[in-house]
């Protein structure tokens, strides 16, 4: 008897785009039936390795082996008719199609519509009842909620008869809950013999699920362990190249007088849904509030408003003056006048101007700064000489005030918002996702200038959708659900369980199975989505 | 008002609707798959010109529809290049587009006949004649439906009725087909086609190519059937109303047809009765004339409701890492 071929099989993987190598000689072996996880900074080459398995890019060197057979993935198709289904971190759904005609879409079996979703109805029913992924299959995708649309994603894969299955960073979009029932799907197929690829930057999930990890670190595989043989610190430092802190260092928080109260906040969008119903808030002197929640359910919105860049009603007070949420005294500058700085989500495209060079993105905000002037004309050269002050204090790299902002790796274009911001001594710090795509060091180095801020007597309101970052670095939770605040919670007295409940909306301790709890929440959401958008 | 005259009005609204009905579709499947065609103007004039050339040369007016729909399609071509290849900007292309067709159309006729850039008038078999269906004098008599058949059912031109009949035919298509979801998925969001391999460069094309053809007959009619032969822009904006037809339609074929039967109602109106009489105030034929026009940009200014444009539309796809 010979031995089981691997379900995938990579020898010597090589790709460049111009001088960047995004893959070194990469080689690889997947057994069938088991997870494998690939774990690794951004940037790192995952996803362009899982680009290169699905078709979408050429590799410039290297075989490809699926289920021992030699293979030539030029585009999806070839990668599809091998067998290999792929769930994207952003999905590649059409909005406004059903469930079915997403199903169905270039695997359709005919010129004909009818009998495809005749037949795509029949296999949706079979595969909800073989691995647990129940939708209902006339629902328009957009409706849906997020872990409802990567379900879709996954019965697409199914339903074109996928052996192996790719997910790339499945998690970064659900509450704990779901990703918890997304891990129980990952078993099921597991168990009826599908391969899984699970590309992820969260150690705590490759630890719980997969059955082998690769780390890969600036384009090259590092290692490739059994998952029962590491832990996470040794795994950090496989993708780092060195020891990093898991953990905040910080001392209890001594919250003093309040800095912002928030009554009442409301917030309609321009489609007339109201995304904040009435927020209550405060942030003291000396504390950090974390703002937890899954994307989407208004802590956007809140940043703006404090941000000075959308309208509200209701009543916010900073140190106990109102400031204004229409009007012209309701823009940034004002804010900013006011002490309030704001270190947005999207960096690149609220934080920064990419085609900028380093030294203009700095004075952004700031450009009314008397030191920044000479008469009439602005003074580029002392702008110059601040940045490369701020650049060298916070570390980026390369510390060149004349390289334009897209030219920094994601870490320290974060970097230089952040030295932005906090160095103008706000008396309150708006932060969202401060560590989204930055990489382990550069989030070491970021969420330490958060804490000393707080030490030095300031407020800091931290918006973030991972977890980890909330429970580590917030003195107190509060979590948003639906444009409200479902609950508050001391971080050192509440644990990942309870956040992700009030996370899906609920309050108390169900007594159903937690998912069927959760799974009611979602669908009351989605049917109130689906009447707005009727 | 009597039956007649509302009849013959209503005649009129039919066949001035046909253009703007072959140009709306036209522009349908092209921006239902992603691709704005501001240049439905152009092609139509194209068409127009190159239809009533050739059906002046040879005397045949379906080799001057041929010639019209091949006009139309090699400034599609045109177009997809531009927006589809080399991903450019499609307003731009658009544009260049109706500049192109409008004055090489005069130049070309110029060169040609040396009539001060028209062709000269179409006659007999160089026009499109109405047809008379079936039992139309028989049943004149009967009263009510015997005029409405005969005056307003029977006795167009060929292509007013390929026009109607493309609007069932172009729901079934882009609804009941394979081809249809997958062009309307490209238009909202090509990854997804991509990702499920296929191309999406070939759908984008072959929405492009649609929209060339069905321009093709818009511009044809122009000129061998609404009326018989080419002048200076004789378009006069009718590429530019279908636009606007097609925002109000939202993008779906059965409200274009209505839309497009509003927009030919007014240009009826307009032509038959010159001042409108309300009593206190007299319309001058200006204000009749002017209503369409004024209608789009009403209807462009977003009073009519929310209309969601296809997501992707107007977006060259690029692969993302």
């Amino acid at each position: 008897m010979t031995q089981t071929a691997p379900a995938i099989e990579l020898k010597g993987i090589s790709k460049a785009f111009g001088p960047v190598q995004a893959n070194k000689d990469i080689s690889i072996r997947v057994m069938p039936g088991t997870i494998h996880g690939i774990i690794g900074e951004n940037g790192a080459g995952k996803s362009t390795l899982m680009s290169i398995l699905y078709g979408f890019y050429k590799a410039d060197a290297g075989e490809i082996f699926i289920q021992g057979q030699k293979t030539t993935i030029p585009d999806s198709q070839a990668a599809i008719a091998a067998g290999i289904g792929m769930v994207f971190q952003h999905f590649k759904l059409v909005p406004n199609f059903t469930v079915l005609e997403n199903v169905i879409l270039g695997a359709e079996d005919g010129e004909l519509l009818k009998p495809s979703l005749a037949k795509a109805r029949e296999a949706l029913t079979d595969l909800a009842a073989e691995y647990e992924l129940k939708i209902n299959p006339d629902a328009v995708v957009e409706t849906l909620s997020v872990g409802h649309q990567q379900r879709v994603e996954i019965l697409k894969a199914l339903y074109r008869q996928a052996d192996i299955l790719i997910l790339d960073e499945p998690t970064g979009v659900l509450t704990p809950a779901e990703a918890d029932q997304l891990f129980r799907i990952l078993n099921r197929l597991r168990e009826e013999g599908k391969t899984i690829i699970l590309i992820t930057h969260k150690l705590r999930e490759i630890m719980d699920i997969t059955d082998t990890v690769s780390v890969m670190r600036r384009g090259e595989m590092t290692a490739t362990v059994k998952t029962a043989e590491t832990d996470p610190e040794a795994l950090a430092e496989l993708m780092v190249g060195r020891k990093v802190l898991l953990r905040v260092d910080k001392q209890p928080a001594e919250p003093g007088a309040p800095i912002l109260q928030v009554r009442g906040l409301r917030v309609v969008d321009g489609d007339g849904v109201e995304r904040l119903k009435g927020i209550d808030l405060e942030v003291h002197a000396g504390e950090i509030l974390g703002i937890a929640g899954v994307a989407g359910n208004g802590q956007s919105e809140l940043l703006e408003v404090l941000g000075g860049y959308r309208d509200a009603t209701g009543e916010v007070r900073l140190n106990g003056d109102v400031i204004d949420l229409t009007g012209k005294k309701s823009d940034g500058q004002s804010r900013r006048k006011r002490g309030i700085a704001h270190v947005p989500e999207d960096r690149q495209r609220e934080g920064l101007i990419m085609d900028y060079h380093a030294w203009e993105n700095v004075a952004f905000g700031y450009h009314h700064d008397a030191a920044y002037q000479s008469g009439i004309l602005m003074n580029n050269a002392a702008i110059k000489a601040d940045t490369e002050r701020k650049m060298e204090k916070f570390d980026v790299r390369p510390p060149d005030p004349n390289l334009a902002a897209k030219n920094f790796s994601g870490g320290n274009q974060q970097k230089i918002v952040v030295a932005r911001e906090i160095e103008r001594n706000p008396d309150l710090l708006l932060v969202g996702q401060p560590t989204r795509g930055v990489d382990i060091g550069a989030i070491e180095f970021i969420h330490q200038q958060i804490v000393s801020l707080r030490e030095a007597g300031k407020a800091v309101l931290l918006v973030s959708v991972e977890l980890d970052e909330i429970l580590s670095l917030a003195d107190r939770v509060a979590v948003m659900f639906d444009g409200v605040i479902m609950g508050e919670r001391r971080a050192s007295e509440t644990d990942e369980k309870e956040l992700g409940l009030l996370m899906a909306g609920i309050t108390e301790m169900p007594d159903k199975p937690i998912i069927d709890a959760v799974e009611e929440q979602l669908a009351a959401k989605e049917a109130r989505e689906a009447k707005q958008h009727g | 008002m009597d039956l007649f005259t509302i009849l013959q009005v209503l005649d009129s609204t039919v066949r001035l609707a046909t253009p703007l009905l072959l140009a709306c579709l036209a522009g349908l499947f092209s921006e239902r798959a992603g691709i704005f065609d501001i240049g439905l103007e152009g092609k139509m004039l194209a068409a127009a010109f190159f239809a009533a050339a050739l059906a002046a040369i040879t005397g045949s007016v379906w080799l001057g529809l041929l010639a019209g729909i091949a006009a139309s399609l090699m400034l599609s071509a045109i177009h997809g290049l531009a927006s589809i290849t080399f991903r450019g900007n499609q307003l731009i292309s658009g544009v260049a587009i109706n500049f192109l067709a409008a004055g090489m159309t005069v130049l070309i006729a110029q060169d040609l006949f040396s009539q001060g850039g028209r062709t000269p008038s179409l006659i007999g078999k160089g026009r499109f004649e109405p047809i008379t269906l079936p039992f139309a004098e028989e049943v004149i008599d009967i009263p009510v439906l015997g005029p409405i058949y005969y005056e307003l059912i029977s006795g167009h031109s060929i292509l007013v009725y390929v026009a109607f009949l493309m609007v069932p035919l172009s729901w079934w298509v882009l609804f009941r087909t394979r081809f249809g979801l997958r062009l309307r998925a490209v238009g909202e969001n090509p990854a997804a086609v991509d990702t499920a391999g296929v191309s999406v460069v070939g759908l984008r094309y072959a929405a492009v190519a649609i929209c060339g053809v069905l321009c093709g007959i818009a511009g044809a009619y122009l000129a061998t059937g609404l009326q018989a032969g080419f002048v200076k822009d004789m378009t006069a904006g009718r590429g530019f109303i279908a636009l606007a037809a097609l925002i109000f339609a939202k993008w779906r074929p059965w409200y274009a047809l209505y839309a497009c039967l509003l927009f030919g109602l007014l240009q009826a109106v307009a032509l038959r009765y010159q001042n409108i009489d309300l009593g206190l105030i007299t319309l001058p034929v200006q204000f009749m004339d002017a209503l369409p026009y004024v209608l789009t940009v009403v209807i462009l200014a977003g009073f009519v409701g929310k209309a969601i444009p296809p997501r992707a539309g107007g977006q060259p796809y690029v692969k993302e890492r």
